[in-house]
């Protein structure tokens, strides 16, 4: 007998086999097909923290890749689990990824224990970024409180690499201790560029340390050059946000001029899972960047 | 939209006639309450005599056929030190029959969601499209409100909907396959006096409704009644059990979690639908927990319902249909939390 109802099958849509390019977010497609990727190295930054240097595997999906700073993705280890992470490394290099993870939790501590050459599953990337077209020509602020250094090294490295268009950089960075300072390594080659200047503070200090102590806003209030036309982006604990982004506030920046990036639970980072869901604000879509203007809005955004 | 009159004979033979090849899922009575109430579920029919089109409501929605509470994304194989991702999306027809409004409303909201703008999610859609959809008209149920958000009836969403003359249907047609199918047993043009019919039942229908709330102004006294004591109230009783959103007809969040076979050759990404009354809902990585009171979490429950997704979409989430009121365990009643905003009392 001839069935009454035709059989619809989803992957005969148009586009529905194109290579994946998670930038058309509009587009029908394969949403939860990741690219293949491999761990090409680790690096230990701390106790806690590593940084994994991670390559598409695939040739099309490495040329097709492309993020901009302030922009995450989605880490699958297979048979584990997913998990958003922002991307800290250059934008220049085409497929290939550095992503500066904690461990925290399960799948965290199962990455930390992968070894080089594993293959990873990469989706992404998702959601807002930092707006650097639009800082062009103006002084920048970068402060980062603990783990904050890492969705802001990308905007530094992107800076760095484009010296030219920007004014006076200044990045001022604090942990509660200085054995939490991520990307030591890195200071002296940020700081030898001209025109960049790194601040470093620590709560608690011990024995070694000959830096400032104290939270990263004394370091702000050390600043006597004007800072009214400047842009600033804060990245660190969501108690951080207040205190800095006041005392930029008071030194006459207006609020839609510093940038923060939030942290949510997600599943998808692509508005479905809700997880991240703060009123109506997707933070995997319409962030995890927003200028502070838009968290004054968001209800217990921070 | 096109009209036609098909007899209760003709209908009750379509049915039968699709039972021969497909799925037909529709109201089962599956138990009866103490106080003698039968209780039904949309669940797959074996023959026309299960399908009791006359039914109240049922506790758990048709969303369950669209949003499934357990679902595989991938299927991951491990081969050495590689592994392959395969998934699959559903590709088999079925149909699903006496629908109310409110869940066919439901499903236009979850279109939105899952169909539109920004990462249409295949899994939904190869079964909304692979789903026939034949809805009903009804008497008002007990515990709806869906008059006070204008889901009590809908023009679009379905394949079909009936309207019940006694001896008769009068079916709205909005779509092709559906006009298709219809011509698979007699069906007549509408007369005057077919018209007049539909109409009397129409208005008796609305007639049952108890006076409804005006919620226009919802979405700014949820943001004004923010750190109201209202949710302290509320909040106090709730247990953060989820069936709140369990059985809500437009509740789409979820978790995802992956296994390993015991042979680690093969492993899975399951995805299960969520609540955001449940205690980890936002919590992240290192324990901090966004949302972890009680009270947090129940308000943003109504802050989505009535206020973000009506931003977002124009309209509120929440289709009345009552479900969550009776399924929790607390006695928290969406009416009475709705009352208690707008500072009236809910009429009965």
């Amino acid at each position: 007998m001839t069935p009454l109802l035709h059989p619809y099958d989803v992957t005969r849509e148009e586009g529905f086999r194109a290579p994946l390019d998670y930038n058309r977010k509009s587009l029908l497609k394969d949403v939860d097909r990741c690219h293949k990727a491999e761990i090409v190295s680790v690096i230990r930054l701390t106790r806690k923290e590593r940084l994994f240097h991670i390559r598409l595997l695939e040739q099309g999906e490495r040329e097709r890749f492309s993020f901009l700073p302030g922009q995450f993705v989605m880490l699958e280890l297979p048979g584990f689990g997913e998990i958003p992470i922002s991307i800290c490394g250059s934008t220049s290099q085409k497929g290939f990824l550095e992503l500066c993870i904690r461990e925290a939790g399960r799948v965290t501590t199962m990455l930390h224990r992968a070894r080089v050459g594993s293959r990873v599953g990469i989706r992404g990337p998702f959601g807002s970024f930092f707006p650097l077209e639009r800082m062009k020509g103006h002084d920048i602020l970068l402060v980062a409180g603990g783990l904050g250094l890492a969705p802001l090294r990308a905007p530094i490295m992107h800076i760095t690499e484009n010296r030219s268009d920007y004014g006076e950089v200044r990045i001022l960075y604090g942990t509660t201790e200085p054995e939490q300072l991520l990307f030591d390594y890195q200071y002296e080659q940020w700081r030898r560029v001209d025109g960049v200047t790194l601040s470093l503070t620590v709560d608690r200090p011990d024995a070694g340390w000959q830096g400032a102590v104290g939270n990263v806003v004394r370091l702000l209030e050390e600043i006597n050059t004007p800072l009214e036309e400047s842009y600033a982006i804060v990245c660190g604990p969501p108690v951080m946000f207040n205190s800095v982004c006041g005392t930029l506030h008071s030194r006459g920046i207006p609020r839609d001029r510093m940038f923060v990036s939030l942290e949510r639970r997600m599943q998808c980072g692509m508005g479905k899972c809700c997880r991240c869901n703060v009123g109506s604000t997707y933070v995997c879509m319409d962030g995890p960047v927003f200028d502070f203007w838009t968290v004054m809005n968001l209800k217990e955004a921070i | 939209m096109l009209f036609r009159i098909v007899e209760k004979m003709a209908f009750r033979s379509l049915i039968q006639l699709l039972l021969e090849t497909t799925q037909v899922i529709g109201p089962r009575k599956i138990a009866v309450t103490r106080e003698g109430k039968p209780v039904h579920q949309y669940l797959p029919l074996s023959g026309f005599e299960e399908l009791e089109l006359g039914y109240d409501t049922t506790d758990i929605p048709a969303k369950s056929y669209f949003l499934p509470y357990e679902e595989n994304l991938s299927t991951w194989s491990f081969i050495g030190n590689d592994w392959t991702q395969e998934i699959t999306y559903r590709l088999q027809p079925r149909v699903l029959v006496g629908l109310h409004a409110c869940d066919i409303n439901a499903l236009l909201k979850l279109d939105k969601v899952m169909t539109r703008e920004f990462f249409p999610s295949p899994y939904y859609i190869s079964r909304r499209k692979n789903s026939f959809i034949i809805g009903i008209d009804h008497e008002p149920c007990q515990g709806g409100f869906c008059h006070w958000l204008g889901t009590d009836s809908v023009n679009r969403g379905f394949d079909l909907f009936l309207t019940d003359l006694g001896d008769r249907y009068f079916v709205a047609i909005d779509s092709e396959r559906g006009f298709t199918l219809l011509q698979q047993v007699a069906v007549r043009l509408v007369t005057e006096n077919d018209t007049a019919d539909y109409l009397t039942v129409r208005r008796r229908i609305a007639s049952g409704f108890a006076p409804p709330l005006d919620v226009r102004q919802l979405p700014r006294l949820l943001d004004m009644e923010f750190d109201s004591e209202i949710w302290r109230r509320w909040g106090a009783k709730c247990l953060s059990c989820g069936s709140c959103a369990a059985v809500c007809p437009t509740c789409y969040c979820y978790g995802v979690s992956e296994n390993v076979s015991m042979d680690f050759t093969r492993g899975a990404k399951v995805k299960q639908l969520y609540s955001c009354t449940l205690k980890d809902f936002a919590e992240v990585a290192g324990g901090h927990n966004f949302r972890s009171a009680r009270e947090t979490r129940l308000k943003y429950r109504y802050y989505h319902q009535h206020r973000g997704f009506v931003e977002q979409y124009d309209e509120p989430k929440c289709v009345g249909c009552g479900r969550c009121g009776r399924s929790c365990l607390a006695g928290i009643n969406p009416q009475e939390i709705i009352g208690d905003l707008l500072a009236t009392e809910v009429p009965s």
